[in-house]
């Protein structure tokens, strides 16, 4: 071995030494929290765990938790990379001792933490995954999201109570489940409450399909009042699009999947008066919301995005639960958790179901030029 | 005794000796539990790799593609059809998981094989770059083929694996891998992979089925990044096809370059290198004593661990426990020393 291996080998072994002296504060309450700071999801990460940051600050000067213990958030960066997270959180559980774990925004990356969190009897909350079968892998895990098919009754409520349309065509993707859940919440609550669907026809997502006007042309001669678009941005863009250069007139609607700036860069004037769900805007003139924004710009020099108050609504949430359990033990906790109703929160008054999803208003946002303008929030 | 003999001896010894440490793992931290068996499984892939990219020669970029496919068939296997063994079995037992879990991890490693199979024959016909472009292309398909099968759940990852990998599992094939290519290289059957490395016309010349041993090198390494992928997916319980991606196998790669190309020694130590430096680097911005700004730039993990690699590459090109070729001759000429770098490392 040359001087230089025996060097890095003496250095290593050194500085693994040096991971059993973790300096700790018995008093604080240490919250765990992964998320996607770097790769690429990092936009998601960054913005949830602003929030998070502000909500722990915000409970700290107001004196802590349980009688004036202080919160103490260990941040673990994922990458955005699935294989991450299960040694993140395991480390968050196992060596820090985490009494709740916060994250994360993905779906994907928040399936592979719960078995982990579900086991050690630790409760997980998650800001923003809003893939039904996150919260299905044991009862410690929750969300204070909305799931995918609850945006399709929020729509279906908007177009029939808000918009006045009795007639809609549907266009969906068929490769995609939150797609299709959107689409199915939609129909369910739209036909029982007097509403008709005139066409359902599907394409097939992610790229592959480019050219929509076959199925443009059959919902054109149905002759809908609006047609339900619940895809994502790129798909929903096109097919604008095309659908005017077909001479189709009527808005279009469509989930939070439609929330990207990219939106407008691919639909162009075609959306104006175009209509989406999403779980939050900064227009909102809720003073809750305005007061959220004013902090948030105050403290990172930048506007929230949708990320941002989820993240500082599950902070907020677990703090609460905390202090009523009247403990740090994860079971305590999780039965906090079950009871929370009607939280006021910056996305909405919350109340945690049965299967511990947030029931929750959600916004619908109208496009207008590259904006998309805040209209109402649409209670569950 | 004879060197072969001493190598037969320390792999028992290995394999004992993880199954004592694996039976006291109760209590050890399940995050460290967690990060020794990463190790281990990142030590069965370089090292597996290394019989490709560092005895034979041939670039691959594919490794994640093999391993992927090893994750899923033992994941699928394990978790869709194992019923029917349990109640033949008389229930989940030791010895019905065990039973189990050996046919999943070698079916998944034979499933991995034959595509190292598929890969290895167009390889033939190419070299270096372009071998990297197919092997980088063939390992892309495999993971949007799988992100495309609605029965392992696509893009949503595939979860509700049982959680079977143990230390000794992850440590015995770790050993079984490491064995099986010194053994081979030590062969008489396996200078010719160092000689189609070296030179291949040459080796040609001398009567060397050069195809031969490529094939064997992608099927033998396909097959050992089988096996890890199914340890990889017994142990997280959930997998996902974004996580098998061409970064996976470029962290491989990173794994048997910066080990040094053809050093079974360095490319094990590499590995244990770079999968505890990552994990370490979460504990630095966490180390009170440390000023403040150094704290800052820790918790950038990524950027301390990119600058590492750096540093290490441009105090060591030829790998931590590589060797530069004889003076005079530049890296990558057409002598290279043909002193095996296994024996003695």
């Amino acid at each position: 071995m040359n001087p230089l291996t025996r060097y890095i080998v003496v250095s290593f072994l050194f500085a693994t030494a040096g991971l059993l002296a973790l300096p700790a504060n018995a008093q604080d309450i240490v919250v765990g929290e992964f998320a996607s700071l770097t790769g690429s999801e990092a936009t998601f990460g960054i913005n949830s765990s602003n929030g998070v940051e502000l909500a722990k600050e915000e409970i700290n000067n107001a004196g802590g938790l349980l009688g004036g213990r202080k919160i103490k958030i260990i941040m673990e960066d994922d990458q955005s990379k699935p294989g991450q997270p299960s040694a993140a959180v395991k480390k968050l559980v196992a060596s820090d001792r985490a009494i709740a774990i916060l994250g994360e925004i993905a779906s994907s990356r928040s399936l592979e933490a719960a078995p982990i969190c579900q086991n050690a009897k630790i409760p997980m909350v998650s800001p923003g995954s809003t893939n039904p079968s996150v919260t299905e892998k044991g009862d410690y895990i929750f969300r204070v999201c909305f799931i995918d098919p609850f945006q399709g009754t929020v729509m279906a409520k908007f177009a029939l109570d808000n918009l006045h349309k009795k007639k809609i065509a549907i266009l969906q993707d068929v490769k995609s489940d939150y797609s299709k859940g959107l689409a199915q919440f939609f129909k369910e609550y739209f036909t029982s409450h007097g509403g008709q669907i005139v066409a359902d026809l599907s394409y097939t997502g992610g790229g592959t399909d480019k050219d929509f006007r076959a199925q443009l042309t059959k919902i054109k001669v149905a002759q809908p009042d609006a047609i339900f678009v619940p895809g994502y941005y790129t798909e929903a863009g096109l097919i604008a699009r095309q659908a005017r250069s077909l001479g189709i007139k009527v808005p279009l609607l469509g989930g939070d999947g439609w929330d990207s700036p990219k939106l407008t860069e691919i639909g162009g004037s075609a959306l104006d008066g175009c209509y989406f769900s999403t779980h939050f805007s900064v227009q909102d003139q809720n003073p809750k919301v305005q007061d959220f924004v004013k902090k948030y710009q105050a403290k990172f020099r930048t506007l929230p995005d949708g990320m941002a108050p989820l993240g500082y609504d599950a902070m907020m949430i677990l703090g609460q639960a905390i202090n009523t359990a009247g403990s740090t033990d994860g079971t305590k906790i999780r039965d906090a958790l079950t009871n929370v109703k009607d939280y006021p929160g910056v996305t909405g008054n919350i109340t945690i179901d049965e299967k511990r999803n947030a029931k929750k208003a959600a916004v619908v946002l109208e496009v207008k030029g590259s904006q998309a303008n805040f209209v109402t929030t649409v209670p569950p | 005794m004879k060197y072969r003999h001493i190598k037969k001896w320390i792999l028992l010894a290995a394999i004992i000796l993880s199954g004592i440490v694996s039976h006291f793992s109760g209590g050890i931290n399940s995050y460290y539990l967690q990060i020794i068996i990463f190790i281990g499984i990142n030590i069965t892939l370089a090292v597996g790799l290394n019989l490709i990219n560092g005895y034979t020669g041939q670039f691959s970029l594919g490794h994640a593609g093999f391993m992927a496919i090893g994750a899923y068939v033992a994941a699928y296997l394990s978790t869709e059809h194992s019923a029917g063994l349990f109640r033949a079995l008389g229930g989940p037992n030791f010895f019905s998981i065990t039973l189990l879990f050996i046919s999943v991890l070698i079916a998944g490693g034979l499933a991995a094989a034959a595509a190292g199979l598929i890969v290895g024959v167009p390889s033939l016909r190419l070299k270096g770059d372009y071998l990297a472009i197919v092997t980088l292309g063939f390992g892309e398909i495999i993971r949007v083929v799988i992100q495309n099968t609605d029965a392992v759940g696509g893009p949503r990852g595939y979860s509700g694996i049982a959680n079977y990998t143990t230390l000794f599992w992850t440590y015995s094939v770790a050993a079984i891998t490491i064995y099986v290519v010194v053994s081979l290289i030590d062969s008489t059957y396996g200078r010719g992979f160092l000689t189609v490395r070296d030179d291949e016309v040459a080796s040609e010349a001398v009567g060397i089925s050069t195809t031969r041993y490529k094939v064997t090198a992608f099927v033998l390494g396909a097959f050992f990044a089988g096996v890890a992928g199914g340890l990889y997916a017994h142990s997280t319980t959930y997998i996902n096809p974004s996580g098998f991606d061409f970064q996976r196998s470029i962290e491989i790669v990173v794994m048997v370059i910066l080990g040094g190309m053809g050093s079974t020694a360095g490319v094990a130590f590499a590995a244990i290198l770079l999968t505890l430096l990552l994990e370490y680097l979460r504990f630095v911005s966490g180390y009170q004593w440390l000023p403040e700004i150094i704290r800052r730039i820790a918790a950038n993990r990524v950027i301390i661990y990119s600058l590492v690699l750096i540093a290490l590459m441009l105090l060591r090109p030829q790998g931590l426990f590589g060797r530069l070729p004889r003076r005079g001759i530049p890296i990558g000429g057409a002598t290279k020393r043909a002193k095996l770098p296994a024996l003695s490392a």
